[in-house]
Order: C-alpha cells, then structure tokens, then sequence
C-alpha cells in the first residue's frame, strides 16, 4: 500500500498515508478543524476511544462506497479511507454531540478550579470553555474519593479523573512492572494503586504529564503558584536516563517545577525521567535555551506581551521618537 | 474675517462714571453677598467625625468575606491578582491542616494576601473575578498615612472580624 489517501475534513482536502486515523489526518492540516481530544495520546499505544470528544461526521464512507456512517465516529479510532469526507467543525450535529460530551464529562468532575494545580493549562477546561454549555442540568450529589498519594511525590484526587487510561498506559508503556490501574466497574471505576503502592519507576513521573485534567499532580508543585504567575522556560541537561528537554516553570529565582515540552496538542514531545522532574529544581542544574512560547490564547501567557514595539498599523511619527528618544531606550533595556 | 456663526460679543470698554469711580457701592455689594453666606447651609461636613453617606455602586476598601459558619471563603485561586490592571494583590497559598476546618472553607487558602493600596485604583476588576465571592470592595475610603509601607494591607485589616455569636 503505497498511494496516499486523499481525505477531505470540512471541505479541506488532505493526502495521507493509508490507514492513519481521521484525528492524525486532521493533524496533519492543522487549524481549527483538528477535533479535541482528551483520551488520544499519540505516544502511548492502544490509547484513544474512550472520552467521545472526538466524534466526527463521514458523510462518504471512500470513494468505493460512498455512503456516510451511520453514526458519528470517534476520530481517533476510525481509519482513513480513500475519498473519505469528513465534516468536524461544519457539521452543527457534531458540535451538539460534543456538547453533550463536555456535559457527561463534567457530571461527576467537581469543579474545584479555583483550588486545582492543572487549572490554567488544563484540558478539560479549554474543551469545557470551546465546546461545552455554560451552564449544568446535573442535580445530584456528585461521586467524591479521597484523595490518594501515590509515591511521596505524585498525588491522585480520583475525584477530578475522567477515566481516559492515559496514565495507565503511560504505566504499562513507560515502566516494566505497573502497580496501578482501573479497579471496579462503570460508575465506580478508579484510577487506584493495590493498597496504595508506591510507585518506584524513573519515569512513573510521566502520568502527571499525560493527566488532561488535575487528577494526577505533582506533590512538589501542590499549592505553590497558579501555573499563569509562572515563567516558562525551555531547558535540557546531560540525563543519564531520559533526553533531558524540559520546560522549567521559574517564579522570580526559583524552579517551582519541571515538566515534559508539552506541544500544542497538550503531549509531552519527550517523556522525562523522575530525577529530571522532581530531584533538579535548581538553575544550576540546566542549560537554559529561552522562554517558552506559549499560545497567546492561553491564560499563561496573559498580561505578558511579546513586543513593547507598537503595532505595524499604527504609523510611526519620527519626530516624536526623535523627541522621546531617551525613554524609548530606556523601555528597551527593560 | 467674518465671523461663521454671529454669536461673539464684541466688548467695548467704555470710561466709568462718577459712581463707579468711587468703588465704595460696588465694595458694599460684594460684602453683601458674604454676609448672606454666612445664614445660608453649609456645603461642607466635618469629616472623618460627620461621613457622608456612600452611593450604592461606590467601591472602596476591600474586605475578605467568611461564609455562614465563619469560615474564609478565599481559596487564594490567584484570579483577583490575574484581573488586577494595577498589579496590587499579591498571595501566597498554603494547604489546610485537619484542625484548621473551622477556619478555612476550601482545603486551599491563602496565608498571605496583601494589597498595596497606592496601587490599587478601586476599578472592582478582582470583586468580579473572585469565583469563590470572597472579596468585596464595601468599605470606607483608604486611611492616610506617613509611611508607604503602611499602605500595603494584609490579612489582619483585609478579613473581616468575625461573626458573635448572639
């Protein structure tokens, strides 16, 4: 198989390699017709189909049979087909699909952003705020946990997880011997250690990255800073275990935490060992390569401005800033 | 040039007479007018002892507001300080202990909160940010002071003193 697929998404038409799924086929456009995903993660195998916030419409099944699929599909899980054509963005019954997702997603989830680390840089958030209803018709007690140290360094609030198996495949995947899954069944299900074992893998770290909600966090960071008043630094070291490219988030001198680069999709592009994470918190211990670009959609990257030079549209007036020439230099040094 | 719309007065400056020379009716005049002042209301108010009284939308001081049981409701969620175009809350949070639940209504709370109130211009950005309905600009107008490290308020004026059991 060796000729490309030709897929069209939301009138967009794309070549891929067959046999790739819708959501990577979108990926591969970019923009906004991409289909959120909260479960999907492109570096754990086998993960996907489990949060539905990725369903899409095919209108025409391929080009040898062109009816549409019954029903809507989860992308990250449906295969390409020749002269497949797929509405994500266009279509107003996947947006009220989706709507319905966010809704079911939040039924059990306690909305305790105020309080939660991940808030500001969290998936279900941002889907929540795109793509959910602004308002819940859930009228009952939600299902609460207590809250569960996994390792003195990582800790679980089941309360807030959405069941998408990311951590535990990132278990499975990363770490040779995994101690923590999915124990009981539908609505009691949880994400749970066999009687709180602790978790010894250099890279049992990694769940707090893959975590799309604040269900896993890091106990180092509990409570320190609000991710938006800290400064995103990209940096790397000479790891003995793991490539060692990581963001560091500085406040004032300090390292408050260290975590994977995350892209634009919310994956890490390199999983990073525990001793890179949780053991060097000191500027000394890296190589710092610059700021981090953030998305200037994202609340982290509010109040801060990439440039104190005026817009193009605004035209400059020499004279002025022949006038003011010691205070423009004077914002420069700044 | 002619004037576009007619309505400038042009003055003429003409001698004064007998009576206007002597200035002595128009002295009596304005001294007059003083006197009269002096029977009318007064404009004035002898504050801080009189206060006048605040219209419904004014914003003033803030207070840190507790809930039913007397607990703070600030869980130092850090969206006040994110809202603030002056840059004037700072906070620091800590996590609540065991014993602490009488005191603190969310298992985060914060143990510093201080607000620099030369910077703060009383724009209520934070009161409407606030998720948790814990800070309220209803107090009076800012005291003065000598030193400018007396105007950064923290907790112990913030929150407000509380509820007595009646």
């Amino acid at each position: 198989m060796s000729e490309k697929a030709r897929v069209t998404i939301d009138g967009i038409t794309v070549e891929v390699e067959p046999g790739i799924s819708i959501l990577n086929a979108a990926r591969q456009i970019g923009g906004d017709l991409v289909p959120p995903a909260m479960c999907y993660y492109s570096k754990l195998e086998g993960s996907g189909g489990k949060c539905r916030t990725c369903l899409v419409k095919v209108s025409k099944g391929s080009e040898k049979d062109p009816r549409p699929m019954p029903k809507l599909v989860a992308s990250c899980r449906t295969t390409v087909m020749d002269g497949m054509e797929v509405e994500n963005m266009t279509s107003p019954e996947v947006i009220e699909a989706r709507k319905g997702i966010v809704e079911l997603l939040l039924i059990n989830h306690p909305l305790d952003c105020p309080i939660c680390d991940q808030a500001g840089e969290c998936d279900l958030q941002n889907l929540g705020y795109e793509h959910g209803a602004a308002g819940t018709r859930y009228e009952f007690e939600r299902r609460t946990f207590d809250k569960i140290d996994i390792g003195d360094k990582i800790q679980l609030h089941m309360t807030r997880c959405i069941l998408c198996y990311r951590c535990v495949f990132t278990a499975d995947q990363l770490t040779n011997n995994r101690v923590h899954g999915i124990l009981g069944r539908g609505d009691a299900s949880e994400i749970s250690t066999y009687i709180e074992n602790v978790i010894t893998n250099d890279f049992s770290g990694n769940v707090i990255d893959v975590c799309p909600v604040g269900a896993l966090t890091d106990k180092t960071f509990r409570f320190k800073n609000r991710v938006w008043f800290t400064k995103p630094v990209d940096a790397h070291r000479d790891c003995p275990t793991c490539k060692g490219k990581v963001a560091l988030w500085y406040k004032g001198e300090e390292v408050l935490r260290v975590t994977g680069r995350k892209d634009q999709y919310g994956e890490v592009e390199d999983f990073i060992c525990n001793a890179c994470r949780f053991d060097h918190k000191k500027t000394s211990d890296w190589v710092i390569e610059g700021p981090r670009h953030i998305e200037n959609t994202s609340v982290i990257s509010s109040n801060h401005y990439d440039t104190m030079k005026p817009l193009p549209v605004i035209q400059q007036n020499k004279a002025l800033m022949e006038a003011n020439k010691v205070e423009f230099e004077r914002t420069k040094k700044i | 040039m002619e004037s576009l719309t007619n309505k400038k007065k042009v003055l003429q400056q003409k001698p004064m007479n007998f009576w206007e020379r002597l200035y002595l009716p128009a002295i009596f005049q304005g001294m007059a007018i003083t006197f009269m002042h002096m029977f009318k209301k007064k404009e004035t108010i002898f504050y801080p002892e009189v206060k006048r009284e605040f219209s419904e939308n004014w914003r003033g001081l803030h207070s840190l507001k507790r809930d039913e049981e007397g607990r703070e409701r600030c869980t130092a969620c850090g969206l006040c300080a994110l809202a603030c175009p002056a840059e004037a809350i700072t906070m620091i949070a800590a996590e609540r202990k065991k014993e602490e639940a009488h005191l603190y209504r969310e298992e985060k709370y914060a143990s510093v909160y201080e607000i620099n109130m030369l910077r703060c211009i009383f724009c209520g950005l934070c009161e409407e940010a606030c998720p948790k309905e814990a800070i309220y600009l209803d107090g009076n107008i800012v005291e003065s002071n000598y030193l400018r490290q007396d105007f950064i308020y923290g907790k112990d004026k913030l929150v407000e003193a509380p509820f007595k059991a009646s």
